[in-house]
């Protein structure tokens, strides 16, 4: 007789698999039985097989927003990262300038989307927008509706505005866990202020920057509203990306089969991209 | 009421935490782990509480079968190296929350908090929050809520570690006395020898998650198996020396050469390793076939009380524990002598055969 | 290499001290000499971590001056005081190889490459860490990442001092002997001041050639491991140094000596005569469990007493003993053997016999 602990514990999971059952895998499947479909009506499909799929890349349009997609996601960690580092390193240790500090970084985590959106479509107008209104007077030509870089750097822009607070805090509380005895024996060793970035804060961040990384890759890839917003995915296409392309493809068109198959790529690519990172992770904890 | 390990073993990633472990602990027995960092102790003592399950054999409690069997469900109480309290919670609060859980009538829980409490030394602190304590008094009220429930089995994981010297020293002998009475299973994990010698009962060695040796106190102490058991068992280290016995004459290290006197007589020809207690090493000799050697002294580290002398030839390296204080340079030219009915006698596979007599059968 | 010295100090961590309670330390005065190997021995809270990191420049006096060589260190940062510390946990830099590890402070330091080589190895050979030398020190064993943090210490030829704090605490008891070990020949080989901070009194002793033991924000006894133990200057002392610590007997004043009980303890001469002209009514004896002497047989110096407990701690043996209603322990050889509750005769030898006024030791003119 070899008594097993209590698995009754199991039960405790059965709402969580439910809703992920409804909330996921139902619809998901619901897009794999489309991409492989031509779908015209009721009762009127036909089985086309990887067709959407070959059609889905060949695609030129499609081809061009993955690679702005790429190009956007890229700058934003690029930008992003190093500035949340920096500006977690500036922030007071402790006491109420921390605090307040804390809460003034944390204040555009708090705005939805489509405000982020509304607010920059208005700041960066050149007649009425403080920030575009400034720009002109400093004699550059800035319209973000018309100039394909302007529109680019201003959505840019935007994102770095919302974003960069989230990695800001995630380095904080990470600095704040590398106990003090590691400066102490830094000030004592005479490192100069970049030696103890480079030797002590920045390995010991390692762990905090990779989920950092994952989660502003994952939510760059997906931007929507906050284009769609501000610039429409214009002028022309240079602020369309991926999401877009795909919204404007399954409701404008209402090409669902050709929709259906790109969700799945780009679903694939998320899920691949996260797991690359996740493997990162585990193989930094496995290290320690 | 006795907890048995049947063969138990616990591998993780093929790691071995606990190897084939066959012990018995009896109620109202006070039972030491000793053993360095990693050799087990922790995982033994999990699997005991039946926090891990063994990945082979059983836990018995009572001849039942127990193996994996969730901690709530049985009446066992863990005392770990960090002081672990409810910082929310009084002291008193805090002691009385397994009591609580187990819906106690209320003046039930009073009477037995005051009691457990007052054990303890800790009534006058009652009103108060953990962290308003110091350390060695928090470590004293997670203990008192250890042992307020009456557990059938209490489990000590390095409770000391984290506190002072002196106060290390009181709670131990605290801790004895408290258990001398009690009629459940104590069972606490250390790494130092001096600690199982100050807390007596039962001390089973553990190495690599293996059990050396398992037995009374003073015969595990007088009577290692194996030299790794000498070692483990004996700070500063026992000293080792490896020997050779002809007909005539022991020779070590094929340096010092000695007649065969008293026991070591019986000893077969052949190789051995010769051990000897840092404190049975004397600078003088007390008896005629005492065996003198001539070293340097390396190190002279004086305690007040005594003094620890490490010293070492061409040859051999030995650490002595000399009553009083004994200055040295470092240099310095000494003899040594070692009592014959004072040497441990290990084989070549460094298994006990030779037990020192006088100690056994002596004044005790 | 230098001799600090601490100036009237004391250190308070509130703003407006108003009375003795308020401070971490009391008021101080303190030399550390050139190239000692020193402990600062205590109980936790007591002040000693405080005082180490005063020393090293982590913290500045509220109080008092801190000099070096003569010279105020005060306002100096750590690395102005060219201090070295070993903390209770390894501090390495994880990232780095143990090469890279001891060659950081040189690095910072700008010292030729060829030089910084040559030191590294020079102390990795002391350490005898040699062979680990390229590992990644995060990758090392507890002893070795502490041996790192001490190398780093080592490997600066111009520093005036290491200090230590609890740098064994993670340790293995048998690793700690060796460890305790290289500290001292390290010492004795280089000559640096070295200053211990412990609550262990066997790490200080071992290490230490002389010994502060603070208590309460004081130092009580600044003394070598044998004054420490023969002579305790103060109860705490006689309590927190020795295993187990000194016998404590409150006493009162009696013709000749003093007495407790129904026991009369007869005094030197000189000691009754101190006595007699002192007004505290504080009175203890000490003596210590390694010097209680005890016979089966009475005599005119000895005291009847019951046995009520022996402990066997493999080397020697702790019996409690019972005089009148006071309790004391006695430290005895492995051989000896009495049975629970059988009655025994003790002696107090005379120079063994402490009196304390006010906690404080009687001093006799001799010492």
């Amino acid at each position: 007789m070899n008594k097993i602990s209590d698995n009754r514990a199991w039960w405790l999971v059965l709402p969580v698999f439910l809703l992920v059952a409804f909330s996921a895998l139902i619809p998901l499947m619901t897009v794999v039985n489309y991409s492989v479909q031509d779908i015209f009506g009721p009762g009127q499909a036909y089985y086309v097989g990887t067709e959407w799929f070959k059609e889905v890349l060949t695609d030129q349009r499609l081809r061009d927003s993955l690679i702005r997609q790429f190009a956007f996601s890229g700058a934003v960690l690029a930008i992003q990262i190093p500035l949340g580092i920096g500006v977690a390193l500036m922030m007071p240790k402790s006491g109420v300038k921390g605090s307040l500090c804390l809460i003034l970084v944390a204040i555009p985590l708090l705005i939805p989307w489509n405000v982020v959106g509304t607010i920059w479509q208005i700041f960066a107008r050149g007649d009425i927008g403080l920030f575009g209104w400034a720009i002109n007077q400093m004699g550059m030509d800035y319209n973000y509706t018309g100039d394909t870089l302007d529109a680019w750097l201003t959505v840019l822009l935007m994102d770095v505005w919302h974003w960069t607070p989230l990695v800001a805090l995630l380095c904080y509380s990470g600095l704040r866990a590398i106990p003090e005895a590691f400066y102490q024996a830094a000030e004592i060793d005479r490192a100069s202020k970049w030696a103890v970035f480079r030797y002590i804060q920045l390995p010991r961040l390692k762990s905090v920057l990779i989920i950092a990384v994952l989660l502003r890759f994952m939510d760059s890839f997906m931007i929507y509203i906050e284009p769609f917003v501000l610039t429409g995915g214009g002028p022309g296409s240079s602020t369309t990306f991926l999401s877009q392309t795909l919204t404007t493809m399954a409701i404008g068109q209402f090409d669902l089969g050709r929709a259906a198959a790109f969700s799945l790529i780009y679903f694939l690519i998320v899920l691949l991209i996260s797991w690359l990172f996740f493997t990162a992770i585990t193989h930094a904890d496995k290290e320690k | 009421m006795s907890l048995t390990l049947e063969n138990l073993s616990r591998t993780v990633d093929r790691v071995d935490y606990v190897r084939d472990a066959n012990l018995t602990f009896e109620a109202g027995s006070f039972n030491v782990l000793l053993g360095r960092t990693l050799a087990g102790k922790t995982s033994m003592m999990r699997l005991m509480a039946g926090l891990d399950k063994p990945t082979q054999g059983r836990v018995l409690y009572k001849g039942e079968d127990v193996t994996g069997q969730s901690v709530q469900r049985r009446n066992i109480s863990m005392i770990y190296q960090q002081f672990i309290n409810y910082p929310t919670l009084t002291v008193y609060e805090n002691i009385a929350s397994p009591l609580r859980l187990a819906k106690m009538a209320v003046s039930e829980i009073d009477r037995r908090v005051k009691e457990t409490a007052s054990m303890l030394q800790i009534e006058p602190l009652l009103k108060r929050y953990p962290l308003e304590l110091s350390g060695g008094q928090q470590q004293r009220t997670a203990m008192a809520r250890a042992l307020v429930k009456d557990a059938t089995l209490v489990l000590f994981d390095e409770p000391l570690v984290n506190l002072d010297y002196k106060l290390r020293e009181e709670l131990r002998a605290e801790l004895r006395d408290l258990f001398r009475e009690r009629q459940c299973i104590a069972v606490y994990a250390t790494t130092e020898a001096n600690e199982a010698l100050a807390l007596g009962g039962t001390t089973t060695i553990l190495h690599e998650g293996r059990v050396v040796q398992t037995g009374p106190v003073m015969d595990v102490y007088r009577a290692p198996v194996n030299t790794l058991a000498a070692q483990l068992f004996s700070e500063p280290p026992m000293n080792m020396i490896r020997g050779r016995v002809t007909d005539t004459e022991v020779t070590f290290d094929e340096y010092s050469h000695h007649a065969l006197t008293q026991e070591l007589a019986k000893l077969a020809p052949g190789d051995y390793w010769f051990g000897i207690r840092p404190s049975h090493i004397a600078l003088v000799p007390a008896n005629d076939d005492d065996l003198e050697m001539s070293m340097e002294v390396a190190l002279s580290e004086i305690s007040g009380s005594e003094t620890f002398m490490h010293v070492e030839n061409s040859h051999f390296e030995m650490v002595m524990q000399l009553m009083g204080v004994h200055q040295y340079h470092t240099g310095a030219p000494v003899k040594v002598y070692l009592p014959v009915n004072k040497l441990f006698v290990f084989d070549n596979d460094e298994q006990l055969v030779h037990t020192p007599s006088r100690i056994l059968g002596g004044a005790l | 290499m230098a001799e600090i010295q601490l100036k009237a100090m004391a250190h308070s961590y509130i703003e407006n001290p108003t009375g003795p309670d308020d401070y971490a330390i009391r008021q101080l005065d303190h030399v550390w000499h050139k190239g000692g190997a020193y402990a600062l021995l205590g109980p936790s809270g007591c002040g000693k971590s405080t005082m180490l990191n005063i020393i090293s420049g982590l913290v500045q006096p509220s109080e008092g001056d801190v000099l070096f060589d003569g010279k105020r260190v005060n306002e100096l940062s750590p690395r102005d005081r060219n201090i070295a510390q070993v903390f209770q946990f390894p501090v390495i830099y994880d990232s780095m190889t143990v090469y890279e590890n001891l060659a950081f402070p040189l690095k910072n330091n700008k010292v030729p490459a060829a030089k910084i080589k040559t030191r590294v190895h020079e102390i990795a050979e002391v350490l005898e860490i040699e062979d680990k030398l390229h590992k990644k020190a995060k990758n090392l064993t507890a002893d070795e990442k502490q041996k790192v943090s001490m190398g780093r210490g080592l490997v600066r030829e111009d520093v005036s001092a290491i200090l230590f704090d609890e740098p064994l605490t993670v340790i293995d008891p048998q690793l700690k002997w060796k460890l305790r070990r290289k500290l001292k020949q390290i010492h004795e080989q280089f000559d640096i001041t070295m200053v211990y901070v412990t609550h262990d009194q066997l790490e200080a002793s071992t290490f230490a050639d002389r010994i502060a033991v603070m208590y309460d924000g004081q130092v009580v006894q600044f003394g070598t491991p044998t004054e420490l133990f023969e002579a305790p200057n103060h109860t705490f002392v006689g309590y927190f140094i020795g295993s187990p610590g000194m016998n404590i007997i409150e006493v009162e004043r009696c013709a000749g000596g003093v007495r407790f009980d129904s026991t009369d303890l007869p005094l030197d001469a000189w000691q009754a005569d101190i006595l007699g002209r002192m007004k505290s009514n504080n009175i203890k004896v000490g003596i210590r469990p390694e010097f209680i002497e005890i016979s089966h047989v009475a005599t005119d110096d000895t005291y009847e007493a019951e046995v009520r407990d022996v402990e066997d701690l493999g080397t020697y043996k702790i019996v409690t003993v019972k005089l009148g209603e006071q309790v004391m322990k006695v430290r005895q050889s492995e051989e000896f053997d009495a049975s629970i509750g059988s009655h025994i005769h003790l002696s107090f030898p005379k120079q063994w016999l402490m009196l304390y006024v006010d906690e404080f030791l009687v001093q006799g003119q001799q010492s």
